[in-house]
Parts: C-alpha cells; sequence; structure tokens
C-alpha cells in the first residue's frame, strides 16, 4: 500500500522568520514566484520542470488560487490542489505532491507557503463579520457559531489548555518537563540565524514565570507570531538524479482527520496523528527507533508531548517521563525540532509555521543544518497538526 | 469599547434546543435506530446517519470533562469575563458540550466533579451554563 519511495524533496526555501517585519510588503503571488524561484535554484532545476503546484488558500483570490498561482508564475500544470488542513497543510501539500509524481502525472511540484504581510490596500474591504474569531467559524450554520463562539472556546488557547488540563488529570502532570519541551527547542533555535528567538536562550524557570494564558499553558509554551515563508519542490526519481544536493525521498505518509472542535473527540488525550505516525511507518518499513530526527508540529508544548506519545516513541502517558530523560536539542538522545520548532523559530503566518518542519527535516537529512546539524542524519518524522488536534498528517524522509 | 457578546443563532435543526434552555430544560435528540444520544443537534444521527431522531428532554446533570482559566480573554468580547471557566461537560447520556462553569471558585474546579445546569440568560439568548452539583 502507499508510496514507493520513488519522490523526492531535492529543493528548499525559507525567508527569515521576523517578529516586527518591517521589510517589503509583498502579496502572496509574489512570495509564490520568490520562493519557488529559490527553491527551484536550490534544486537546481527550472522553471520549466515545474509541472505541479500545490497551495494553501491565498488572500488575492478566495477560489482557483491554483490557477490564479499558475497564471502568475507562468506555469502549465498536470496536478494542481489547494490544502485546507490548517497546520497541517504543508504535510499534507507533500504527500499528495509524492503521490502524484509516483502515478506518473507530473515530475515536479512546487509545495510553497507564503507568510509575509501583504501590501495594504488603499481601499480596504470591511472586515468580515463572521471571521473576526480568526479560524473559528462564526458563519451561521456553522456548529461552531453556534456551540462553541457564545461560551467562549475560540481561537487556539482554550482548545489546547483543554488538552493539557485533560491529560494531566488521566496521566498526571510535571509542569517542568512541559517547559524543558520549549526549553530544548529553543536551545536548537540558537543554531538557527533564522529564527525569531535566534540569541535569547530560555531557562525552565523563564517557562515556568511567564504568564499564564490558559491553565495550564504559560506564553512561552504557545508559539510566536511572526513574518516568514517557505517552500519546497519534490521530483520524480529521474529529475532528483540531476539535482545538486543529496535526494530527500518521501517514502511514507498518513493522514486522519476527526473533529473539528476537540470538545467532541472520543479522548481528548489522544491525538489524530497516531494512526497517521502508523501509517507513514508502515509505509516506510520503519520503525519510530529508526528515525533520526522528529521534526513535529507545535502549536504548543502539549502538541509536542502528544504527538511524541502517539506517534509510538513512547508508551501512552510515558512521555512526561521520556521527555525528561531524553535530550530534545540536536546533539541530544532525541533531536526534536532542530531548527527550534515554531515555538523556538516562530510561527510564520497563513500555513507557513508548518512547513517549518519538512524544510528543516529536508535541511538535516541533506547535511546542511549548519549549527544544529544531527549526526548521521538519514530519516526524520515530519508532522503536521491542524485546527485543535483535529487534522493530523505525518510523512517520513529519508536519504538516499 | 465593549464588544458585543456572539450569540447563538438557532437553526430549524436546533430550534428544540434553544428554545428549551429558554424554557429551563434540556432537551437532547436520541436516534430511533442505535440509540445513541446525539448532540449538537442533527439531521442525520452521527453514530449511524440513521434521520429517525427524537427530542427528549434529560436532567442536564453530567461531569466535568475538562476545563481550563482563560486568563487572558479567548476574544474581546469576553474581556468583561477575564478569567473565563471555559469548560467541557460530559452529560450523563455520555454526549460532551462546551460551557462555562458559574458559581465556583477556579480553585475548587477539578476534572470529575459532578455538576448540573444553570440556564445563563445572556442578552436574548439562554446558554447552558453548569456549577457544581
Ligand atoms: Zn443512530
Amino acid at each position: 500500500m502507499g508510496l514507493k519511495g520513488r519522490a523526492a524533496i531535492t529543493g528548499v526555501a525559507d525567508y527569515k522568520n521576523v517578529r516586527n517585519y518591517t521589510g517589503k510588503r509583498k502579496f502572496f503571488l509574489e512570495q509564490w514566484a520568490e520562493l519557488t524561484q529559490m527553491a527551484l535554484a536550490d534544486a537546481g532545476l527550472s522553471k520549466h520542470d515545474v509541472d505541479g503546484l500545490c497551495c494553501a488558500a491565498i488572500p488575492e483570490s478566495t477560489m482557483f488560487a491554483p490557477a490564479t498561482i499558475a497564471e502568475y508564475l507562468g506555469l502549465q500544470v498536470n496536478f494542481a490542489e489547494t490544502v485546507d488542513l490548517g497546520g497541517a497543510s504543508s504535510v499534507s501539500m507533500i504527500w499528495r505532491a509524492a503521490a502524484a509524481i509516483e502515478m506518473g502525472i507530473c515530475e515536479a511540484v512546487v509545495c510553497a507557503a507564503p507568510g509575509l504581510p501583504i501590501p495594504s490596500n488603499p481601499n480596504p474591504l470591511p472586515k468580515d463579520p463572521s471571521r473576526v474569531y480568526g479560524s473559528t467559524s462564526a458563519k451561521w450554520g456553522s456548529p461552531q457559531a453556534e456551540y462553541d463562539v457564545p461560551y467562549g472556546n475560540v481561537a487556539q488557547n482554550a482548545g489546547y489548555a483543554l488538552i493539557a488540563q485533560r491529560y494531566a488529570a488521566t496521566y498526571g502532570y510535571d509542569e517542568r518537563a512541559l517547559a524543558k519541551i520549549a526549553v530544548d527547542q529553543r536551545t536548537n533555535a540558537q543554531g538557527n540565524p533564522k529564527a525569531v528567538f535566534f540569541g535569547e536562550p530560555i531557562t525552565i524557570d523563564d517557562v515556568l514565570q511567564s504568564k499564564m494564558i490558559a491553565d495550564p499553558l504559560h506564553i512561552l509554551e504557545i508559539v510566536m507570531p511572526c513574518a516568514g515563508g517557505s517552500a519546497v519542490v519534490v521530483v520524480s526519481e529521474r529529475l532528483a538524479k540531476k539535482c545538486q544536493h543529496r535526494p530527500v525521498y518521501v517514502t511514507g505518509f498518513g493522514e486522519r482527520l476527526t473533529t473539528r472542535s476537540v470538545t467532541y473527540a472520543d479522548d481528548m488525550t489522544v491525538s489524530p496523528v497516531g494512526p497517521a505516525a502508523a501509517s507513514a511507518f508502515a509505509m516506510s518499513g520503519k520503525k519510530p527507533k529508526d528515525v533520526d530526527v522528529l521534526e513535529a508540529y507545535d502549536c504548543y508544548t502539549i502538541t509536542v508531548l502528544l504527538t511524541i506519545e502517539d506517534s509510538g516513541f513512547c508508551h501512552k502517558g510515558e512521555g512526561i517521563t521520556f521527555v525528561k530523560e531524553n535530550g530534545l536539542t540536536f546533539n541530544g538522545s532525541f533531536p526534536v525540532n532542530t531548527h527550534g520548532g515554531q515555538l523556538g523559530a516562530g510561527q510564520a503566518a497563513g500555513m507557513a509555521g508548518g512547513m517549518s518542519q519538512p524544510v528543516e527535516g529536508v535541511r538535516q537529512i541533506m547535511g546542511r543544518a549548519n549549527g544544529r546539524q544531527v549526526d548521521n542524519c538519514n530519516a526524520a518524522l515530519i508532522t503536521g497538526t491542524g485546527g485543535i488536534m483535529s487534522e493530523q498528517s505525518a510523512i517520513i524522509l529519508e536519504g538516499a | 469599547m465593549v464588544s458585543i457578546r456572539p450569540l447563538p443563532i438557532p437553526t430549524p435543526n436546533s430550534e428544540p434546543f434553544w428554545n428549551g434552555l429558554a424554557n429551563h430544560q434540556v432537551n437532547l435528540q436520541q436516534c430511533n435506530d442505535c440509540r445513541a444520544w446525539v448532540f449538537y443537534p442533527r439531521s442525520h444521527c452521527n453514530g449511524c446517519l440513521s434521520p429517525n431522531l427524537t427530542w427528549r428532554k434529560v436532567a442536564g446533570n453530567g461531569t466535568l470533562y475538562t476545563y481550563t482559566v482563560a486568563r487572558r480573554p479567548t476574544a474581546p468580547q469576553f474581556i468583561d469575563e477575564t478569567p473565563q471557566l471555559i469548560a467541557v461537560v460530559e452529560l450523563n447520556e455520555g454526549v460532551r458540550l462546551n460551557s462555562v462553569m458559574v458559581n465556583v471558585l477556579p480553585e475548587a474546579l477539578f476534572i470529575g466533579m459532578p455538576v448540573k445546569p444553570v440556564f445563563h440568560q445572556q442578552d436574548s439568548a439562554t446558554l447552558l451554563y453548569f456549577e457544581p452539583a
């Protein structure tokens, strides 16, 4: 079943993450063009090789995003997909691209996630009142509008706090272990000059003394929004052999969606990343012990903890012990989010935060993660998380 | 500036639920075919997709499945209510719903706490809040 590992990522590109962006503002279409140009140059390919694209929504066009992008970039593609899986979108773009390539319908697919601010509209439209709660839908007929919003359970912080509290009551909790996730990732960010927290290491006490946002989540356990953006190029085996870096093959994937609102999850302490990762491992013929690095979607510390447990790196309920016993830094016993993750490097706007994890996994396997390189890095598990543990995807990347 | 609290706008499917709350009773749908209790209100059972659902009055008692104390408002519309005691309650029928805990101090909350309904009038709507039973 599934992928045979014949599609590879051969080029990546990313902007420096910036908290208070003062550079030139660019439309998503401009960022698509720029990131594509950068990623193709990195791969050693030309625009004429591209025959597929995967995108998320773009602000310039509510519908028909792929055709708008293809036209702007002057591409003619055999495969185009708008992926609407929140923070899981980037990982899911990559497996869709790999699957399309293995089917033989295309040979080079660009997956990009812009996240720099767009220019200010001189004639701004009135704010859509159904979108005042961010990603929580306030549209009439949406269950969220009726049963989440009136009770104040909106946006992300409360949802992940509810998960963490339930986890604590079920399995026990050690706030120092959760804080250690943020600290170790912040240590990794010290090797990444593109991270917003480059030059700003922290301690466990810093995390625990930071402002409590929604019990038990401190502000340093929550991602820092920033400007950024990144892209990858996924190509066929034939094109991979022409590229200049070590090809990074996509050898397995999985995806799992359950509920939009985590309130209705069968068990709020169990992430759908479990079945997604199990599928990815089974397809690639690998086991958790076979991967050298975990690049886990990390909107919150609790997300990382559940991803470690439910992906099978330890038993359910033993994640806290696992985190305490392992170094999660790039030179530790279990490297996690070696670029700093989104907790340490920043969460770029749009869907770009979730592209940082695959980009880092590729850099590690290519041996290009200067300053934070994991020794002998040949295989990685990359996860994406959308909504409030609503949507999960996972891919296994392996060096040729 | 105080923002206006967002209120539910009932749909044809959900009117019996919201009308029930306005009359201080909790109405839930139950599937005639698989007997599952259904929340939130739907056209079809989310257990078996049967359209044969019956509205039944229930006690509305349950337990606190999880909660958080939101010390920063989750949206500006809730700024006057900080800290918010956001709760997920599991009714005795087994369904879960979002709510707010009232008549209790944050420190007294615990997961598994027995709770009972409070019919909270919020402007023109009646919301289903809970308090310790
Ligand atoms: Zn049924």
